[in-house]
């Protein structure tokens, strides 16, 4: 082998070497050519795009939920409050065993059956990744128990929240409301109304009464938090903060001291009042007994006391002074006068002689008085004072219902009364146009007798009730019932009035109201229907007393109290305005399976009354066990 | 005195090369540094005393002669494939992986020690047979070559048996081996891509489908990929600066002190970074490619170029999955990403690259 044999060799081997570094040398420049290209893209040419992208990955957005106004009755007492206190709360999702984990959990801190109960119903209604709470205020030793041994449990979490809280328990239950937890009902309603985003964070809305009318003032504007937060969703810093801006209070029109006398006044009936300031229709006190305890709800209602409530007879969720529709009884008796004489049908001398029954020409079937025996000889003024049925009866089948149905719908009857919170039902004030429409039947010339008397398919409500008389104590001048009366905007402190609503005049002439008012005020005087009730009253009480069958009875059987079983007794009612000659108060009560209205319901009224002209609490006078027929 | 320490010290170092070496570890300790949230120094100082040691034994290695790391080349390679077998028989599994091999007083990975062994055996064959190179000395060299790869894909660690593939696939080609050859077995392995997927990992072929659309799985294994291009993009030109990468320090980029620490620089240094970054490569490659170009003999020549173009895949394979143009294979950035056994191999690499461009006048003459 030659040298230079081997230098050639080499030499070629060299070449093809330094040639084949250059090919790859020049094939590595093109592909970082290529990753130079690509970070141009990246890094100039999309930049921008790439930087948003971070901007959502490390910002989060999140709610921070205002404080919800408060309710304050028209003394500045406080109806609905907020407190703060630590609650416990399990994200299910997060957690692998639930059951186990509380089970692990009740050996730290205590968990209560009811606690259990509530938190189960709560996982039933909602979705998983809710968080849930499992106990509510925790006591500051119990928050120190469980930070020590969170390590335990992933996917708990103790959170400061604010709570609603009802201090007058039961008291106004119906009137105040309350606030539930967001229900799939809920959320579509703030959907419609284009409010989701105000309600993101928050886990409460008012459901009923005061707390679910005025949702919009008392919920506020949500506020927001710009926070920094890592990939595993852990808030690393707070970047920028609105504000939430607090709900509007509400300036209530109810008396809480008045309602808690009305209430009490009650004993254990069951019945409803509403009491109202005739000249402005601001509602005073409302009443529905039984009534419940609002604060049960705030943090999710437990099965038991759910159930309690929904099972029993006495069914306390229902709002009695909105909802219930009773026959309103011989209450309306002065409004059927009023129609009369409007009418022209009967002058206040005109006199008819009650035999203790009318009789219905071609009908062999009498309509009989609750005086057995009659009245004798009965003018207008007496008809009223008396409550003399006969007296009715005839005038109604002059009147005729379509009359009646006209006159009465001035009043408010057979419509809602347009209150300002919800649920009201409008009662029915029957019509031939109604009857047909509803029954597909003509109507008799015997149904308007019954009318005549506020039965029959007569149907009104306490606050309906209510309404009308003070429309008669207001000299003919229609009110809308209110219950909130002003706003204070929780930012200026600045106090809005809420306008009264203008009423419209019933065409009713002044001297005709003159006449009714009288024989009201009678009817509270010795010889009237509610004399007892009224007895020593320094001041001048306008009433009509009223008594509604609850099962038709059979004619000619006599109505025998004790054997009826007590569902099945008379509701008792009683339509107030005092002082007569400077109404301030106008009310309507009644009383289920009261009796008799001047035995039961008026000595609620005066209670009432009592208290709120005289500033003094009086027991009523309720008849005890026995009631003594005192009349209707 | 002092003189001569430096000169025992810096004798077989190679100086351009050192210097970039050296610039762009510091470069890569910065980043270490943020890239273990800016708060503390054990990721730093753990990095340093990978760098201690792997810079102790690049300079063990600039001090052998190239003639005996030819010596070397059949003993390490041998010792090499002896232990691959270990680990296929007796390794330990971690993450689903078998790549690590029990020693009873350490644990090793010897798929590591294969990107050297790999070129230094195929470059020791190619010199021995130098004077007249056959079609069937490159067969041979296939199957050294074809033995540890084979192993190494079976752990599975798809990573580095490319890397390894790769450096032995270097030797080859650098040796001659004739274009017509090398169209042949591209075509033939373009053929054969639809077999190779059926060989696949499950886990392999989605990280391929995620490249081609990661937005296919946001929260999955395309997770990584949206993350990291989100960091580098949103860098922009002149980065958001040192420690305020939000996407970095906020733990939106996985695996951020490792494998996707570029996503970390981009994200703080931005496109300027990223320049800077790929100068410091095309330094170290370019003086590498001139070592090799001037080396003596065939296995250093070989060697030489292999090393660096190997250095270079690493390099290019790491920024190309983590810019997203590339499928995700566990590469790290190397002499940026946290971690010693990389870091081992590269700077061995370059202690061979640094003893043969200081043993050539001994060997020429």
């Amino acid at each position: 082998m030659s040298v230079g044999l081997t230098l050639r060799d080499q030499r070629a081997e060299l070449n093809v070497f330094r040639q084949r570094l250059m090919v790859a040398g020049l094939l590595a420049l093109a592909a970082l050519g290529v990753l130079v290209v690509r970070f141009v893209w990246l890094q100039v040419i999309q930049s921008e795009h790439f930087h948003t992208l971070a901007e959502a990955n490390r910002i989060s957005v999140v709610p921070v939920v205002p404080n919800r106004g408060l309710i304050l009755d028209r003394n500045g007492e406080v109806l609905a409050a907020n407190y703060s206190a630590y609650t416990l709360e399990i994200t299910p999702s997060k957690v692998e065993n639930v059951e186990r984990a509380i089970e692990e959990l009740s050996k730290v801190i205590e968990v209560a059956p009811r606690d259990r109960r509530r938190f189960k119903r709560l996982q039933e209604e909602s979705k998983n990744f809710e968080s849930l709470p499992i106990r509510t205020r925790l006591t500051e030793e119990e928050v120190a128990k469980f930070a020590v041994n969170r390590y335990r449990f992933p996917g708990f979490e103790i959170k400061a929240r604010l709570f609603r809280s009802y201090p007058h328990g039961d008291i106004a239950s119906h009137a105040v409301g309350y606030i539930g937890r967001i229900n799939e009902a809920d959320v579509g309603r703030i959907e419609e109304q284009g409010a989701t985003t105000n309600y993101k964070g928050t886990n409460h809305i008012g459901k009923l009464g005061i707390e679910g009318a005025y949702e919009k003032e008392l919920h506020g504007t949500t506020g927001s938090e710009r926070v920094e937060i890592d990939a595993g969703g852990r808030a690393i810093r707070a970047l920028s903060r609105a504000e939430p801006q607090s709900g509007n209070n509400l300036m209530v029109t109810l008396d809480i001291k008045l309602q808690r006398a009305a209430e009490e006044a009650f004993q254990e009936y069951r019945g409803a009042l509403v009491a109202l300031d005739p000249k402005t229709g601001d509602v005073l006190a409302l009443v529905s007994k039984p009534g419940f305890d609002p604060n049960l709800f705030v943090d999710g209602i437990d099965p038991a006391n759910w159930d309690a409530l929904n099972s029993s007879a006495d069914k306390p969720l229902n709002n009695r002074a909105l909802r219930g529709q009773y026959p309103p009884g011989s209450t309306i008796k002065p409004f059927l006068a009023l129609a009369a004489l409007a009418t022209g049908k009967r002058t206040p001398e005109q006199t008819i002689f009650d035999p203790g029954h009318w009789m219905l020409p071609g009908v062999s079937r009498p309509f009989r008085d609750w005086k057995p025996g009659g009245h004798g000889t009965v003018n207008l003024h007496k008809s009223i004072v008396v409550s003399c049925d006969t007296y009715y009866y005839g005038l109604a089948n002059d009147l005729g219902v379509d009359a009646i149905h006209r006159f009465m719908t001035q009043f408010g009857f057979g419509s809602r009364t347009g209150v300002d919170i919800d649920g009201e039902l409008a009662g029915l004030q029957p019509s031939t146009d109604w009857k047909w429409q509803r029954f597909k039947q003509r109507w008799y010339a015997g149904d308007t007798i019954s009318v005549g008397i506020g039965q029959g398919y007569w149907l009104a409500t306490p606050l309906q009730l209510a309404a009308s008389v003070a429309t008669l104590a207001n000299g003919g001048t229609s009110v809308r019932p209110r219950l909130v009366r002003a706003v204070q905007d929780a930012r200026t402190q600045e106090v809005r009035e809420i306008p009264v609503a203008q009423g419209e005049a019933v065409a009713v002439k002044p001297e005709h109201l003159e006449l009714v008012k009288a024989a009201m005020i009678d009817v509270t005087r010795p010889g009237g229907t509610a004399t007892r009730a009224a007895q020593g009253a320094p001041y001048l009480i306008a009433g009509k007393t009223g008594t509604a069958q609850v099962v038709a009875m059979k004619s000619g059987e006599k109505y025998d109290e004790k054997r009826v079983r007590e569902r099945h007794r008379d509701h008792a009612l009683f339509i107030a305005y005092a002082p007569a000659d400077d109404p301030k108060i106008a009310l309507a009560v009644l009383v289920e399976n009261g009796g008799h209205g001047g035995s039961t319901a008026a000595p609620i009224a005066r209670a009432v009354l009592d208290f709120h002209l005289l500033g003094k609490r009086t027991a009523p006078r309720l008849p005890a066990g026995d009631p003594e027929a005192e009349g209707d | 005195m002092i003189s001569r320490a430096f000169d025992f010290l810096s004798r077989r170092i190679d100086g351009p090369l050192m210097v970039s070496l050296v610039l762009t570890l510091a470069l890569g300790l910065t980043v270490v540094y943020s890239a273990s949230g800016g708060a503390s120094f054990d990721r730093v100082l753990g990095q340093g005393r990978n760098i201690a040691i792997a810079a102790t034994a690049l300079w063990v290695v600039a001090n052998i002669p190239p003639q005996a790391l030819m010596r070397l080349a059949v003993p390490i390679y041998s010792a090499g494939l002896v232990l691959l077998i270990g680990v296929a028989l007796f390794g330990e599994v971690r993450n689903g992986a078998r790549r690590w091999l029990n020693l009873g007083f350490t644990t090793v990975q010897p798929s590591e020690a294969m990107k050297i062994a790999v070129p230094l055996v195929l470059a020791w064959y190619f010199h021995r047979h130098q004077e007249a190179i056959k079609l069937r000395d490159y067969a041979v060299a296939a199957i050294l070559l074809a033995l540890p790869v084979g192993l190494v894909v079976r752990q599975p660690d798809l990573g580095t048996a490319l890397l390894i593939f790769a450096s032995g696939f270097f030797v080859i080609f650098l040796a001659g081996l004739s274009w017509k050859v090398l169209a042949t077995l591209f075509a033939t392995g373009l053929a054969s891509l639809p077999l190779l997927w059926g060989m696949l990992h499950d886990y392999q072929r989605r990280r391929v489908l995620t490249l081609l659309d990661p937005s296919e799985d946001p929260l999955g294994a395309g997770y990584h990929i949206i993350q990291a291009t989100i960091a580098i993009g949103s860098g922009g030109v002149l980065g958001k600066g040192w420690l305020n990468g939000t996407q970095a320090q906020l733990d939106f980029v996985p695996e951020r002190s490792t494998d996707f620490i570029l996503a970390v620089f981009g994200e703080e240094f931005g496109l300027a970074g990223n320049l800077l970054l790929i100068t410091l490569y095309v330094l170290i490659v370019a003086r590498g490619l001139m070592i090799a170009a001037n080396a003596s003999t065939t296995f250093a020549r070989l060697t030489a170029g292999a090393v660096t173009l190997t250095f270079f895949t690493y390099a290019f394979v790491n920024m190309g999955m983590v810019s997203g143009i590339l499928p995700v294979v566990g590469v790290p950035l190397p002499m940026v990403s946290y971690g010693g056994t990389a870091l081992l191999s590269i700077l061995v690499g370059f202690g061979i690259l640094m003893s043969i461009s200081t043993h050539k006048q001994l060997v020429s003459s």
